[in-house]
């Protein structure tokens, strides 16, 4: 099962290179990985996107929290939570498809950030999910070039 | 000792950091990087500098001297090549849990980074062997980060961390202040038990028919054999243990079961086949230990303590986990464990049935020489009270069943890593941190050779460490599995015709050195190397090759897949 977990780690150099050859050193699977700053800048927050079975995440979680510059890691997956991620990408446009390509660049809510004579790019923001499906629909208009910003996620406000 | 807030420059501090983390020793080989503090050490007294020979040998020395003392082992190496030399000691380190703090030299910052002479990545390098490790970039955080190295290595789970020192921050200046305590927000190690935990391992405990307690070396590191040795005696609970946790529990005592696993005593292992109740405290269920885990200890409800959590269901899933230290735990029990206790005398009974069924033994030839009689006749003369060190190999699981750890820190050996060339240095370090107790060291062939520079420390610090040398002329563990499993194929195991003479090594050394070839001489040759405290003594006992270590559950096998005896005996050579 799929699991997106968060991570608030320590701002200094060689804490990605850490939780990342944990993550190969033990033979996890790692689908996506993205970081930066918070709202401190001694901590940054990572959001790790992983598979596994229980037993597997469990280790995943513990392994987590056993590296020293990791502070506090969470499971968001059965928490309420809001998730998105980036997509840019670059289709070919010709006369043919251009109707069609900006009706669906409507449909998924996307934006024209850059546009050539025979080329297009798009930003896409949404669910992985969403995203998925976006690139799968224009995947017949050609894509020339494609970009993910891999997940970023957060717990939603406490009401 | 000089005064906070005085102005020193980085290698000043440095010593002043390691006077007030209370370091006696510093295993070490200097370097370009480190002519800074080696320039400060020139006149320092009361910590004490040990020149090894190579730095693979410092890393095991320090090891040795913190399984031996508790204490954490001090290294000093400089950068590049005296670096990635200390890899192999810090995984050995990293997976037996044992605190060292390596102080590496580094390049000036500016030439970080530009493939500098002498400069390799060893915070990098050792970001997946170490518990933590640093690159001091100021040399005003250099007292900080060497406070949190020490916290580190001791706190916990005890283990390996790594400060890197560029030259020019140990040129620098600046006020040297202290911290008094250390705070470290990604390190909060659960150290007591919680008490729901342990009241519901005392409640299962109390009631279980054929219990059985299963100890790791974090009953070692955690200091708690006192605690250990009363619970299973007030409870009758029979002890088997690791590796790493030989001597936790008295060898001698009747309740003693020997050493589980591969290379575990029959009844050992039957008793965990059979056993309703496992209750695991420090140990983390390595596959040495297990076998095929889908058939390890299935009738039993499992309980598991450690300190550390990742430990917890990693290799075996288990009824009840309790993190924490292994003494608070053992104390905890002790707390609440009711006094009556179930009639056990017919669990006993039938590992002393298994037992019966299959001893451990061995025969003695008037003519030739075996090493469980060595290994027997040394825990005799020395009445199992020596600290005794192993490399890897046959001698090693020979050493687990055939000597008698009476006490706890008695047992140091490479367990997790199996690194070969373990023995001789660690058992060096052993006998900086030990002089109330003989220094025993068995040693292969094969390893001896591994770390044969550091005859040289021994004999210059004049070290009265027993170098026991078991010479069967063969890799003997590797030979073993080769018969067994590999159609007798002893490719390139066979060291009869490339090993030196040893007696003669020794000797070129500067080491007292003798030989025994049958049991008459090795009984004279330890009595006499056991009396000799004037440096080290080596013997080099000329053991039959084609001996093998049983009982033997092959890698990834089932308990009932031991192997007792040699499947088709031949003639010892």
């Amino acid at each position: 099962m799929k699991h997106i977990i968060s991570v608030l780690v320590e701002n200094k150099f060689g804490t990605l290179n850490r939780v990342a050859a944990m993550f190969s050193a033990r033979g996890f699977n790692l689908e996506s990985i993205s970081i930066g700053e918070t709202e401190d800048t001694e901590i940054s927050r990572m959001t790790i996107v992983t598979r596994g079975d229980d037993q597997i995440i469990s280790q995943v979680l513990k392994q987590l929290n056993r590296l020293i510059d990791t502070i506090k890691v969470t499971d968001l997956t059965k928490q309420p939570h809001v998730e998105r991620e980036l997509l840019l990408m670059t289709l070919k446009l010709s006369r043919a498809t251009q109707h069609e390509i900006f009706g669906l660049i409507n449909v998924f809510k996307g934006k024209v950030v850059d546009i050539k004579q025979k080329s297009i790019t798009i930003e896409v923001i949404g669910s992985p999910d969403k995203i998925n499906t976006t690139i799968d629909i224009f995947r017949p208009y050609g894509i020339k070039e494609l970009a993910r910003s891999g997940a970023v996620a957060i717990h939603r406000g406490e009401s | 000792m000089h005064a906070p807030g005085q102005k020193l420059n980085g290698s000043e501090i440095f010593f002043e950091c390691l006077r007030r983390e209370k370091v006696e020793y510093i295993f070490g080989y200097p370097g370009g990087a480190l002519l800074k503090v080696y320039e400060t050490l020139y006149d320092i007294k009361d910590i004490r500098h040990i020149l090894v020979r190579h730095e693979q040998g410092a890393t095991h020395m320090a090891e040795g001297y913190a399984r031996a003392t508790g204490k954490p082992g001090v290294v000093l190496v400089t950068s590049g090549p005296g670096a990635t030399n200390t890899v192999t000691g810090i995984t050995n380190a990293y997976m037996d849990s044992s605190p060292m703090v390596v102080f590496t030299g580094q390049v000036p910052s500016s030439l970080i980074g530009n493939d500098a002479f002498q400069e390799a990545d060893i915070v990098g390098i050792t970001r997946p062997i170490t518990k933590h490790n640093f690159l001091v970039k100021d040399v005003r955080e250099l007292a900080s980060t060497i406070r949190k190295a020490f916290y580190l290595a001791t706190n916990g789970r005890p283990g390996p961390v790594l400060v890197d020192m560029p030259k020019d921050v140990l040129n620098a200046q600046c006020a040297f202040e202290w911290p008094e305590s250390v705070d470290i927000r990604g390190f909060k190690p659960t150290i007591r038990c919680h008490q729901n935990q342990i009241e519901k391992a005392a409640h299962k405990i109390a009631k279980a028919k054929k219990p059985l307690l299963y100890i790791g070396g974090g009953v070692i590191s955690s200091e708690a054999s006192e605690e250990l040795r009363r619970l299973a005696v007030e409870q009758n609970i029979p002890v088997t243990m690791t590796l790493q946790g030989l001597g936790a529990f008295p060898g001698d005592h009747p309740l003693s079961m020997g050493m589980l696993g591969m290379h575990g005593t029959y009844w050992a292992n039957q008793a965990v086949n059979n056993c309703d109740l496992l209750v695991a405290v420090g140990a983390r269920f390595d596959d040495r230990v297990t076998g095929k885990t889908d058939t390890f200890a299935t009738q039993a409800y499992i309980i598991h303590n450690d300190i550390d959590p990742t430990n917890v269901d990693k290799n075996i899933k288990v009824d009840l986990p309790v993190v924490g230290d292994a003494r608070d735990f053992l104390t905890g029990l002790l707390r609440e464990m009711p006094k009556h206790t179930e009639d056990r005398s017919g669990w006993l009974a039938q590992i002393r049935v298994w037992q019966d069924d299959c001893p451990l033994t061995y025969t003695i030839e008037s003519d030739s020489l075996k090493t469980e009689y060595v290994i027997d006749e040394v825990s005799r003369q020395t009445e199992g009270n020596a600290v005794v060190t192993t490399d890897v190999g046959q001698h090693q699981m020979w050493t687990t069943q055939y000597y008698r750890f009476r006490k706890p820190r008695s047992i140091i050996t490479s367990g997790g890593l199996g690194t070969m060339g373990y023995g001789l240095p660690a058992a060096i370090g052993a006998a900086f941190g030990v002089t109330d107790r003989p220094v025993v060291l068995f040693c292969g062939d094969g390893g001896f050779m591994m770390n044969v520079q550091e005859m040289v420390t021994a004999v210059h610090y004049r070290i009265p460490v027993k170098i026991f040398l078991i010479n069967n002329s063969f890799l003997g563990m590797v030979r073993q599995w080769q018969e067994l499993f590999h159609q007798e194929k002893y490719s390139f195991t066979d060291l009869a015709e490339s090993n030196p003479d040893f007696v003669k090594v020794a000797e070129a050394f500067g080491c007292r050195a003798m030989r025994a070839e049958n049991p008459e001489e090795a009984k004279l040759a330890i009595t006499e190397a056991l009396a000799y405290n004037d440096g080290p003594i080596l013997v080099d006992f000329r053991v039959i090759k084609k001996d093998m270590v049983f009982p033997m559950v092959p890698a990834g096998g089932s308990i009932s897949d031991m192997l007792l005896k040699r499947l088709n005996p031949k003639t010892m050579v």
